[in-house]
């Protein structure tokens, strides 16, 4: 089937089966290599993009449900091609990648939850430890196996501190 | 010559401003136009390095650091990671591959008795390779050559994922169709799936008794009687056995390799540690020189030790498919397959007894330890040889005998994980050491500092230690922000009632390669300026994730004293750049920096040297750019020597085990829900001495990794097995911590420096790995009353030893 869709703020049209992945449809036939396959089964999240504002595993979404809707992807992340998002830059400063194979599908969930006031909100409480442990619920569904995940806890909350609240960087 | 109006030019353009005939900022222009080294497109396109965009947003860019060396400088490959710009094998521009796929045996146990085509699927749009296209040897060398790249029909099938023939077709769901369409008639025979198993020899699976290797260590006595009398006259004996469980690495990246022939020639680009480990084997298999295989690495997503070995087998298959196939082929596995089939950590077995005096000194030790090596050889002689020198621990004792053996069953191959091996037998002696505390009554924390090896003790195999011996600064750091322990009582987060405990350790890690290893192995780098005027690192260590050409560019900057802008890190192919060994054994940053360290500094003082004689001063960048544009490239290659004084005796396995050790010592709460009985862990300190921390941040998020590798391994990470194969070949049942499940981590970082590693640096890769699974062992004891000797500490295992408990606890 014919598949319109928007990816990173350019509408896009693909002739696809709408059984394909959409995960495949981004990596074979739009050649957006950035979302990676760790799992292929929705537990790793390092195919994460944001669909309609909500992020979802790109290996588990049908690319027939993509018609007419809204992706953005980790090539979407950084603004006019080479400003990285604050997130993107946070990763870098305080080493929150390494291998870097988790490292898209966890810039495009943290850059969401930074990005809708999420992390913000929880650090307005004024509680340091319950933001970082909010911090962690909101990013269960990404696996890094080089980190620990510590200095990608660090990167969010102070991403979250730069952008500040919702109104930072506005809704995505 | 005059190069006056050149270097004038290139003074003022700086970097990346200069003519692009003089300089291009990347690497990749420089290969290409390199007529000596012709590369096949497919490694072309997986230049790792050279092609990473360093720099991408105006904002990264930063005032030159100074020094280079003890500053977090931002990994070189940051920002194409946290763009999706770096490109691992499977986003390599490679349409006309065809895609591989490989059929396995499916039965741990038997014979091919023959491989069929199913006449149903139309061959024409797929290829298929079996033993008989091998042009070589049909093995993969390694250690032995036991293991096969295909078993052969008639050949033994010695576990239930063995490659038996691979397919390829154009795409991967046609590649799959043809893999079902491979039929093997098989004869099965009895499995061994068990250590007891093994030993007993219920079949014979490798010589006479299955024993792929075994070590004897004996210190301070000659006969086993002596031994023995040692333990008669002890005042008190601690004995227990110590079980771990088969871990997998699941590296986010899984496997990935792609060949393509041009000219003859063999090229190979994947995911790997060690390209010249799949040289090797590609040179047997492909019985070609070193000139007719060429391996390079793609930005690997990964690997703790899970991509040193198996590489190779999966080069072998694509290369074979390559050629039947004329035309590129890759196999990338899928997770599940991935879990199944490639290594894992080797499941372990100790028996311990210690024996102390009557003023609790250690007055004898005494160790078995077998392992479960798998179907094959592989690396397991040398786990196990790691796994053995540091079964004593870093405890006095005169008296040391250490057993070890690994043996054969019709597992696949357990293989090279993070730690190798001593992570099994630190679970053992940690938690000995733990029980002669509780036994004694004395706090954990005092009875290691009374115990502990220091400057000038001397290690079960007789080594005297040295200099950098962190053991008081560790120690004295987890004391130092211990703080109360827990709350006994109370309730979790989800309301639960828990029952709390701490557990602290002590261990050491080895940093090289063991004994006489890295003297054999003789490791190069090159640091060139080349013929534009850049320097260049050139080694075969791989960066896997672990910062190592980021770490490279800043020691060589140090030792150069330029700019780490100014240096570039080569892509590791098997045809641009010196063996420097594996990336393996905590040895990346302590040798081969150390080794980028000494061709640095001597292509520096040559440099000078020649600026002299040249009338050329100035910097070294403009002594560096004069010599390119009047005498082209200059290089300096060095080799490894051993530091002095460093002997070992392999066949009594006395003397230096390794160079230098590092010490760590970790402090763990734990909280035991007693509604479900997991385990949390909710604090989790290490202190670690590393000699020197070139980069913090990168040493830190090192440790952090291992880490929680090894809390994962303490109370969630399992592989099961059922008859033979692993039941649970997936992510959503073999688990592995998330950002949920992981505490805070608390790291100290302790510099005792080593004087023989880049500005003191030591090994850290796997010492992270060792302790932490001991010291949550400890904690559910102290927690609990009651021990716990067997990993994982699973809700399963804690409802278990349920009636054991404290009563205190149950009521």
């Amino acid at each position: 089937m014919k598949i319109a869709l928007e990816v990173n703020g350019v509408a896009r049209t693909v002739e696809a089966s709408p059984w394909k992945r959409l995960l495949d449809l981004l990596r074979e036939d739009l050649r957006l290599t950035g979302t990676k396959e760790g799992c292929g089964e929705g537990e790793c999240g390092a195919c994460s993009v944001v669909l309609d504002g909500e992020v979802v595993n790109s290996c588990l979404v049908a690319a027939g449900q993509c018609d007419g809707r809204t992706l953005i992807t980790v090539e979407g992340l950084a603004s006019h091609g080479d400003v990285l998002h604050p997130v993107q830059r946070a990763l870098v400063e305080c080493g929150g990648a390494q291998c870097g194979i988790c490292t898209p599908g966890i810039a495009v969930c943290a850059a969401h939850v930074v990005d809708t006031g999420l992390v913000a909100a929880a650090l307005a409480t004024g509680d340091e430890a319950a933001a970082r442990a909010r911090v962690r619920e909101l990013l269960a569904g990404n696996i890094c196996r080089c980190t620990g995940y510590q200095l990608i806890v660090d990167a969010i909350v102070a991403a979250a501190r730069e952008v500040g609240g919702a109104a930072g960087r506005g809704e995505p | 010559m005059d190069g006056a109006l050149d270097l004038a030019r290139v003074e003022a353009a700086g970097r990346g401003g200069l003519e692009p005939h003089i300089a291009a900022p990347h690497a990749r222009d420089r290969l290409l136009a390199d007529p000596l080294l012709p590369h096949a497109a497919i490694v072309d396109r997986a230049r790792v390095y050279s092609t990473l965009p360093l720099r991408l947003d105006p904002a990264m860019d930063r005032p030159a650091v100074t020094p280079p060396v003890g500053a977090s400088v931002p990994r070189v490959d940051g920002v194409a990671k946290v763009t999706g710009r770096a490109r691992y094998l499977d986003d390599l521009d490679a349409p006309e591959a065809w895609h591989g796929a490989t059929v396995r045996s499916k039965i741990p146990h038997g014979v091919l008795e023959a491989i069929e085509l199913d006449p149903a699927f139309d061959w024409s749009r797929a290829c298929v390779v079996t033993a008989a296209d091998i042009p070589g040897r049909n093995v993969i060398a390694l250690i032995e050559d036991d293991q096969p790249a295909l078993v052969p029909v008639g050949g033994r099938i010695m576990h239930v994922d063995e490659p038996v023939a691979l397919v390829a077709a154009p795409t991967r769901a046609l590649a799959a169709e043809a893999a079902r369409a491979v039929k093997l008639r098989v004869s099965p025979r009895p499995p061994v799936l068990s250590i007891d198993d093994a030993l007993a020899v219920t079949q014979r699976l490798y010589a006479d008794d299955n024993v792929f290797k075994h070590f004897l260590i004996r210190k301070g006595h000659a006969t086993d009687d002596e031994l023995e009398a040692a333990f008669a006259g002890a005042a008190q004996v601690i004995e227990g056995t110590y079980a771990t469980s088969p871990q997998e690495q699941m590296y986010i990246e899984p496997q990935a390799m792609m060949a393509e022939w041009t000219d003859g020639r063999c090229y190979v680009v994947g995911s790997m540690q060690c390209p010249y480990y799949v040289h090797k084997a590609m040179k047997a298999l492909l019985g070609c020189d070193a000139d007719g295989v060429v391996i390079a690495q793609s930005v690997t997503g990964g690997g703790f030790g899970g991509k040193e070995e198996y590489p190779s087998m999966i080069a072998a298959h694509v290369a074979l498919l390559a050629a039947k196939a004329r035309r590129p082929v890759k196999i990338v596995y899928d997770r599940d397959e991935d879990i199944a089939a490639t290594t894992k950590r080797h499941p372990s077995r100790t028996r311990h007894r210690l024996a102390v005096d009557a003023a609790g000194e250690l007055i004898a030790i005494d160790i078995d330890v077998v392992m479960d090596g798998g179907a094959y050889l592989t690396l397991s002689p040398v786990v196990l040889s790691r796994g053995v020198l540091h079964a004593a621990g870093p405890y006095r004792c005169p008296i040391v005998r250490v057993r070890g053996r690994v043996v054969a069953t019709n597992y696949p191959p357990h293989g090279a994980f993070r730690g190798f091996g001593a992570p099994q037998t630190t679970f053992a002696y940690e938690r000995q050491i733990q029980k002669l505390a509780r036994a004694r009554g004395e706090d954990g924390l005092a009875l290691r500092k009374r115990l502990a090896l220091r400057s000038g003790d001397i290690t079960a195999t007789g080594q005297v230690l040295g200099d950098s011996v962190g053991t008081d600064e560790v120690l004295a750091a987890i004391e130092r922000v211990a703080g109360p322990p827990p709350a006994r009582t109370g309730r979790n987060a989800a309301g639960a009632p828990v029952r709390r405990g701490r557990g602290v350790c002590f261990y050491f890690h080895g940093a090289g390669f063991t004994g006489s290893g890295e003297q054999r192995l003789a490791g190069r780098a090159t640091v060139a300026v080349t013929a534009l005027g850049r320097f260049e690192v050139r080694s075969s260590s791989t960066d896997i994730g672990q910062g190592a050409i980021t770490i490279f560019t800043q020691i060589a900057a140090a030792a150069l004293g330029v700019d780490p802008a100014e240096v570039d890190i080569i892509d590791p192919s098997t045809a641009r750049v010196p063996d420097s060994g594996p990336t393996v054994a905590s040895r990346t940053c302590m040798v081969v920096g150390g080794l980028v360290e000494r061709a640095a500094g001597a292509l520096r003082a040559r440099l000078e040297a020649w600026g002299r004689a040249h009338g050329q001063g100035g910097p070294l960048t403009a002594i560096a750019r004069a010599h390119a544009v009047s005498a082209g490239e200059l290089a300096e290659t060095v080799t490894h020597t051993p530091p002095p004084g460093i002997q070992w005796d392999d066949a009594t396995y006395t003397g230096a085990a390794y160079p230098v050790y590092g010490w760590a010592a970790c402090l763990v709460d734990a909280a035991v829900d007693l509604d479900t009985y997991e385990v949390a862990i909710e604090r989790c300190v290490q202190a670690i001495d590393v000699g020197k921390a070139i980069n913090p941040a990168i040493v830190k998020g090192q440790i952090e990794g291992g880490t929680l590798q090894a809390l994962g391994w303490a109370v969630l990470e399992n592989v099961v097995y059922k008859d033979g194969r692993v039941a649970n070949a997936n992510m959503t049942n073999c688990i592995v911590p998330t950002f949920a499940d992981s505490p805070e981590l608390e790291t100290i970082l302790v510099e005792v420096p080593y004087p023989f590693g880049p500005s003191g640096a030591k090994g850290v890769g796997e010492i992270p790995m060792d302790g932490p699974a001991a010291a949550v062992a400890n904690a559910v004891e102290d927690a609990l009353g009651c021990p716990f000797d067997e990993l994982p500490i699973s809700p399963e295992h804690v409802a278990a030893a349920r009636l054991r408990w404290d009563p205190e606890v149950v009521s």
